[in-house]
């Protein structure tokens, strides 16, 4: 009943979706331990992705800084578990640079609800400010990107800088235990994966909600045209600051999910290139798509591990030649160009038949 | 003393780098990230013609092919601008995002080109002998030739440049479709060849600063990825459409990061010259020199 009064489009959507649900759920018990590892992977990545499609699908803001968001969640849990792994010692890396105690702010990622937190909010909160002091002089487009980027890059000297507080190149890594039970063990793999598909869902939703509310509204007005905008009576500077810090948040969740399931964190995770490739996931599954944000971050991914392994050269060509052919002729992504095959069947469709009603564009 | 020098030295090739960079900005809006792999093309170049120099001419020509290598570097970066802009960045007009997006694949297969022609490790171009050495100055402070070379030929480029913006016929509708696009086409300025010209011209710029970049140190594939950010950041202070506001914005970034780095160390230095460039835009969002327009998105 319910489904002959809903429109077509709609029961395909609810279908993928669907499927989408029934394949994450069957994952489990086709893939090995370690393809399982890496699909868990890729479902962190999709929840950067959704958080970077929500600004810059929905607002019109590119950010190359995901990465440091990324990176900072990543570091949080990092410095929670190595507090956890050593059991009461200096982390290693600490010993090796002549730190003889631990630094004052190291001290409550001890707790695993602070370090959640401090993930999370931390990139919220840098985000926010960033956003404040750029926001609201109207610094936007390219300048906003450029500032990000330098921001990327600002972040990673610092940590390679500071060796002793942040393990400098290296990263933090060397642990192997969450509450006690190894990260390298399949079951505690498996439960980390289902965590994930969880947490990817609440991102999904937190996502479809702002986007759907009357915030996803404004969103998306002011990125078709801030300044009319600005004059109906709305500020844009706040709503841009808002998304940008949630956007960031996701980021921080992403990486911390990334750190338990790769087991390392290192400024190289953070740098120019990969918040840059965070972009064309987005770029290739769809911008403006949430579902298409997460299969972009997921194909692309599948893609990576499979080429790059054997071939890592092509696969930078590849990708280089990607960029270029998704800007030019496919902006809206796999996305788009789905709906745009099914206009012209449909239309198609339209013209064959002989009293057929046309569609409107959608 | 040798602070402010070596300040300045870095401001030099900042300058030579983002002029390009401000010129392409300033025309088209298209930020074009493959900047850097220009300037690695630039790089090569010179050393493809130092390696010719050393193979079929007698020795003593030798000192004299970074002569040859300027202009060739110019002439080789100032093609390969020319094609990138008819093949690629005329179909993203009005997109600036889109083209950064755009030219990032396109330096990234640069890159790799690159790594697959003249491999992976950095390679060294051997200075000429007559750029050895350097002027000891009062205090002990030596100023090299290499350095002292390098801000003259910014200088000179920066003197041309002026020339051909604000004296030569074609600099003169360059400003004019900079200005208003619109109104130019509408008195009958080609604006798609003064796009491809100043996009190539800006091109061959970041060609001879690939060319002067191979005196510093050795090159490789990812040597503009190093530059090509801080240049950005000239833009951004400098503002974009007046060559003045790139001078400075220049002159800025670099002196502030030699001394800031000398102050503090180079990983905190870098954050402090962020930090002031965010607090500058708080007061000229715009960059510090802007071209006025009375049109509200600009």
């Amino acid at each position: 009943m319910l489904l002959r009064t809903m429109p077509p489009q709609r029961i395909w959507l609810l279908a993928g979706y669907a499927a989408a649900a029934a394949a994450l759920f069957c994952a489990p018990l086709v893939l090995s331990d370690f393809r399982l590892n890496l699909l868990a992977k890729f479902l962190a990545y999709a929840i950067v992705a959704l958080g970077l499609d929500l600004i810059w699908g929905y607002t019109g803001i590119l950010s190359l800084g995901h990465g440091v968001f990324f990176g900072l969640g990543g570091y949080a849990m990092a410095m929670y578990l190595k507090l956890n792994a050593g059991g009461g010692r200096l982390p290693d890396f600490m010993d090796w640079s002549g730190l003889t105690a631990l630094p004052w702010f190291w001290k409550p990622f001890g707790s695993l609800t602070f370090a959640v937190l401090a993930g999370i909010l931390l990139p919220m909160l840098l985000a926010l400010v960033l956003g404040y002091f750029t926001f609201r002089n109207r610094i936007r487009g390219v300048y906003f990107t450029i500032l990000t980027q330098a921001l990327v890059i600002i972040t990673v000297t610092l940590f390679i800088g500071q060796q002793a507080y942040t393990g400098g190149t290296n990263g933090v890594t060397g642990y192997g235990k969450l509450f006690g039970y190894s990260l390298a063990s399949p079951d505690t793999k498996r439960f980390l994966y289902w965590v994930t598909v969880v947490l990817l869902f609440g991102a999904f939703s937190l996502c479809r909600y702002l986007v759907k509310s009357r915030f996803g509204k404004v969103l998306r007005a002011i990125r078709d045209g801030e300044n009319r905008v600005r004059f109906i009576g709305y500020n844009p500077a706040v709503y841009q600051k808002v998304a940008f810090s949630i956007s960031a948040g996701l980021a921080g969740l992403a990486g911390m999910l990334f750190v338990l399931h790769v087991g390392i964190i290192s400024p190289s995770m953070m740098g120019i290139v990969p918040s840059i490739e965070m972009v064309l996931w987005v770029a290739i599954g769809g911008r403006g798509t949430l579902g298409g944000a997460v299969l972009g971050a997921i194909l692309l991914n599948s893609a990576k591990s499979a080429f790059s392994e054997s071939y890592p050269d092509i696969w930078i060509l590849f990708m280089g030649a990607l960029f270029v052919v998704v800007v030019v002729f496919l902006p809206k992504g796999a996305a788009g160009l789905f709906s745009q095959l099914k206009r012209v069947g449909r239309r198609k469709a339209a013209d064959e038949g002989a009293n057929g009603v046309r569609h409107p564009a959608v | 003393m040798l602070q402010l020098f070596n300040g300045i030295s870095v401001s030099s090739i900042l300058l030579l780098i983002a002029l390009g960079l401000a010129i392409t900005f300033g025309l088209m809006k298209v930020i074009n990230m493959a900047h850097g792999e220009l300037i690695m093309i630039g790089a090569y170049t010179a050393y493809v013609v130092q390696n010719l120099f050393a193979a079929y001419l007698p020795d003593a020509a030798f000192g004299w092919y970074f002569a040859l290598a300027i202009p060739a570097s110019f002439a080789v970066a100032f093609a390969f601008g020319l094609v990138l802009e008819m093949g690629l960045i005329r179909f993203l007009y009005g997109r600036p995002l889109d083209s950064l997006l755009a030219t990032w694949g396109v330096g990234l297969v640069l890159q790799q080109i690159a790594r697959s022609l003249f491999g992976a490790p950095n390679v060294g171009v051997t200075s000429p002998e007559w750029l050895n050495g350097g002027i000891t100055a009062f205090g002990g402070a030596v100023f090299p030739y290499k350095r002292l070379f390098i801000i003259g030929l910014v200088l000179v480029c920066l003197f041309v440049m002026y020339l051909y913006i604000y004296r030569s016929h074609s600099g003169r509708r360059m400003r004019a479709v900079m200005q208003n696009r619109e109104m130019a086409a509408c008195l009958g300025i080609s604006t798609r060849s003064v796009d491809a010209v100043t996009f190539a011209i800006g091109s061959g710029i970041a060609g001879i600063a690939g060319c002067a970049l191979t005196l510093i140190g050795p090159i490789g594939p990812s040597i503009g990825t190093y530059y090509i950010v801080d240049a950005f950041m000239v833009v951004v202070l400098g503002g974009v459409g007046k060559l003045v506001g790139t001078v400075f914005g220049a002159l800025g970034i670099g002196l502030s990061n030699t001394l800031f780095e000398y102050w503090t160390t180079a990983s905190l230095g870098k954050v402090l010259v962020f930090l002031c460039i965010v607090a500058f835009l708080q007061w000229k969002p715009m960059g510090l020199v802007a071209m006025r327009s009375r049109s509200l998105d600009n």
